[in-house]
């Protein structure tokens, strides 16, 4: 669409006429025609508005902005026009702008790229530090919390043990049987080159009930429970419902935090111990039927070579990587702002951050246990 | 005798000046309203009473009680002698309208279920819902039932302090006005001292026997609607046309 504009040009004056109702959609063509328009040995300039009809508050912006554009080119530029409604709408433009403009001088001056990326390390590495007291709080609440037997919430711990674990329980399972078949056909395809194939009993005993089960428990947990900790805190928090609960003298951290915490370390080695089982069940199935190891033969040689102690280890872990899951989750959903985008957010980040604390903690157990010889 | 003190208050989030030496003083048996436009901080002077928010200077007296340095098992006897409604009425969504507000009885009261249900019963049509509502979940209720449930759960102690952000709000006339009914009966049937938030104007003139209107972080007006005329305040003016 061609809006009508009419340039005329006498000496250094250039005048520019409009005519016809300009809106939103007239903009960029006029702003086009404009800068074709070479403005060369110019020094004032007349926009023609009294054939136009009507203007909207988009069109009476533009043309204010191109008027104090060309006065600080030094050109003088000026707006005639007669019609009442265009100029109110001109002026009420030019008071906005006057105001938006006083506001954005007071305020400072944008940071550098160096400036905002070391403000948003510092702001990270801060976040740190309230994480450390939401722990004092934890600790505190706990200890005012076991003083006495009856303050101990066991109907919510009972609900949390079933939503968190016991819900979990085929997942685990599925989880950990895949894990025990891969692992399994994969050595066996290596241990059968040199033909050791009874070894595997030892590979799989000690790698399933000593890492791989605590860590895909905890992996599976972390992204299942852990994450749905965050959402429903985040949720009641967004709903003002933890609010409700402070003034009405209940305290959160009795009746939310701590029934989860102890919920799932209650739960966390039950699963583990399933986790063994299945795991340890899809490497019978593949010493089975990929090196020919009967199950008898298996469970035979499983008794001998693989000590107690390194269940023992995997399911001490449990409560440990269920202690980490949860406070992280329970405090990433105490962290929510007040708005949706803010539950996703810190969503994601109890779930990394809590699959990550769990491997540095199996990392030190590790060490730990070598060091001292178990 | 009063029984809420703020003594020149001030509330600064981030570099963000909420309130700067605000004071005021709540009677015993009144009915207090908090006004103001929008984002003025009057949500925010709520949280503060109620020990939800902490400001960076000044001083809160609730009954006798600094809210700064109180001791948790003082905060905690305070607790059960007030009620609050919260603006979107903020009922626990996994508990069902009747365990929402049996939650306190149940939790400090050593209560029989019969007396409880009985308790629940009459809160329920106290605040105007049906006994039928008392099965359904939070998600199954409108925004003005919502507020009614919510009026319900902070009475259910008989608290002796009612706080309440934008009741009236979100509710239709007819509610709202039976709204005020119930306010001014509580008021004299248990001798209630109330803190209101609220924008609307009826129920301004209805219910409340001193307001204070805040402007610029500080108050404005404090004192009696019929004297809210004779004030020379500009913005006072032009906040009652
Ligand atoms: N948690 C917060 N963080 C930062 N600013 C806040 C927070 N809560 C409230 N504010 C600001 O405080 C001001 C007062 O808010 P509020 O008390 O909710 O106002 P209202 O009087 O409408 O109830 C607003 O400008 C709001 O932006
Ligand atoms: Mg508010």
């Amino acid at each position: 669409m061609q809006t009508p504009l009419h340039f005329t040009q006498s000496d250094s004056l250039l005048s520019i006429e409009l005519s016809g109702e300009l809106t939103l959609y007239s903009i960029t063509p006029l702003e086009k025609q404009m800068r074709q328009r070479d403005v060369v040995g110019i020094t004032r300039i007349e926009i023609n508005l009294m054939s136009v009809t009507f203007i909207d508050t988009a069109t009476a912006i533009f043309l204010v902005k191109m008027e104090e554009m060309f006065s600080k080119r030094g050109v003088e530029c000026s707006l005639i026009c007669e019609n009442k409604t265009l100029l109110s709408t001109l002026e009420l433009v030019k008071m906005q702008r006057i105001i938006t403009n006083l506001e954005t001088q007071s305020q400072q001056k944008k940071s550098s790229f160096l400036e905002k990326k070391l403000k948003d390390i510092y702001a990270y590495f801060y976040s740190f530090i309230p994480f450390i007291t939401f722990l004092g709080k934890l600790f505190v609440a706990k200890m005012s919390y076991l003083k006495s037997f009856k303050n101990i919430r066991f109907k919510e711990i009972a609900y949390e043990i079933n939503e968190s674990a016991v819900k979990a329980l085929g997942i685990v399972a599925l989880t950990s049987f895949l894990i025990g078949l891969v692992v399994a056909y994969q050595s066996a395809f290596q241990l059968k080159t040199y033909g050791a194939n009874i070894f595997i009993v030892d590979m799989l005993g000690i790698s399933i009930l000593r890492e791989l089960a605590p860590l895909i428990t905890a992996i599976v947990i972390a992204g299942r429970s852990g994450s749905a900790f965050t959402a429903q805190i985040g949720a009641m928090k967004i709903t003002q419902e933890l609010d409700a609960m402070k003034t009405m003298g209940f305290d959160p951290f009795a009746f939310l935090v701590l029934p989860r915490i102890i919920a799932l370390m209650i739960a966390m080695p039950i699963l583990i111990f399933v986790a063994d089982i299945m795991g340890m069940l899809g490497g019978i199935i593949v010493a089975n039927a990929d090196l020919g190891i009967s199950s008898n033969l298996f469970l035979d040689r499983f008794r001998e070579v693989i000590a107690a102690k390194h269940f023992f280890i995997g399911i001490i872990k449990g409560p440990f990587f269920a202690f980490l899951i949860a406070s992280i989750g329970i405090y990433r959903g105490l962290s929510v702002q007040n708005d949706t985008q803010s539950i996703g957010f810190n969503t994601t980040k109890s779930v990394v951050e809590s699959i990550f604390v769990v491997i540095v903690c199996d990392a030190l157990f590790s060490i730990a246990l070598t060091n001292l010889g178990i | 005798m009063s029984v809420i003190e703020v003594r020149d208050v001030q509330t600064v989030f981030g570099t963000k000046v909420i309130h700067d030496g605000l004071n005021l003083s709540i009677n015993e048996g009144e009915i207090y309203g908090l006004l103001g436009p929008s984002g003025c901080g009057k949500t925010t002077l709520l949280r503060e009473m109620v020990m939800l928010q902490d400001f960076s200077h000044g001083s809160i007296d609730i009954l006798g009680h600094n809210v700064s340095n109180i001791k948790e098992r003082d905060a905690q006897k305070l607790r059960r002698e007030w009620g609050v409604l919260f603006q979107f009425g903020a009922l626990f969504s996994s508990l069902s309208i009747r365990d929402n507000i049996a939650l306190p009885l149940v939790e400090y009261t050593d209560l029989n279920a019969s007396m409880i249900e009985e308790i629940v019963q009459f809160k329920i049509n106290l605040v105007g819902l049906k006994s039928s509502d008392a099965d359904l979940f939070p998600s199954q209720i409108s925004g003005g039932m919502k507020k009614k449930a919510g009026l319900a759960r902070a009475l259910c102690m008989d608290p002796k302090l009612l706080f309440l952000d934008e009741p009236t709000s979100g509710l239709d006339p007819i509610s709202a006005r039976e709204f005020d009914e119930l306010i001014l009966k509580l008021r004299s049937l248990l001798g209630l001292t109330i803190v209101m938030v609220s924008h609307d104007l009826q129920s301004i003139y209805d219910t409340l026997d001193r307001v204070a209107i805040i402007d610029e972080k500080k108050i404005a007006y404090e004192g009696t609607i019929v004297d809210v005329k004779s004030s020379k305040s500009q913005f006072v003016q032009t906040f009652f046309k």
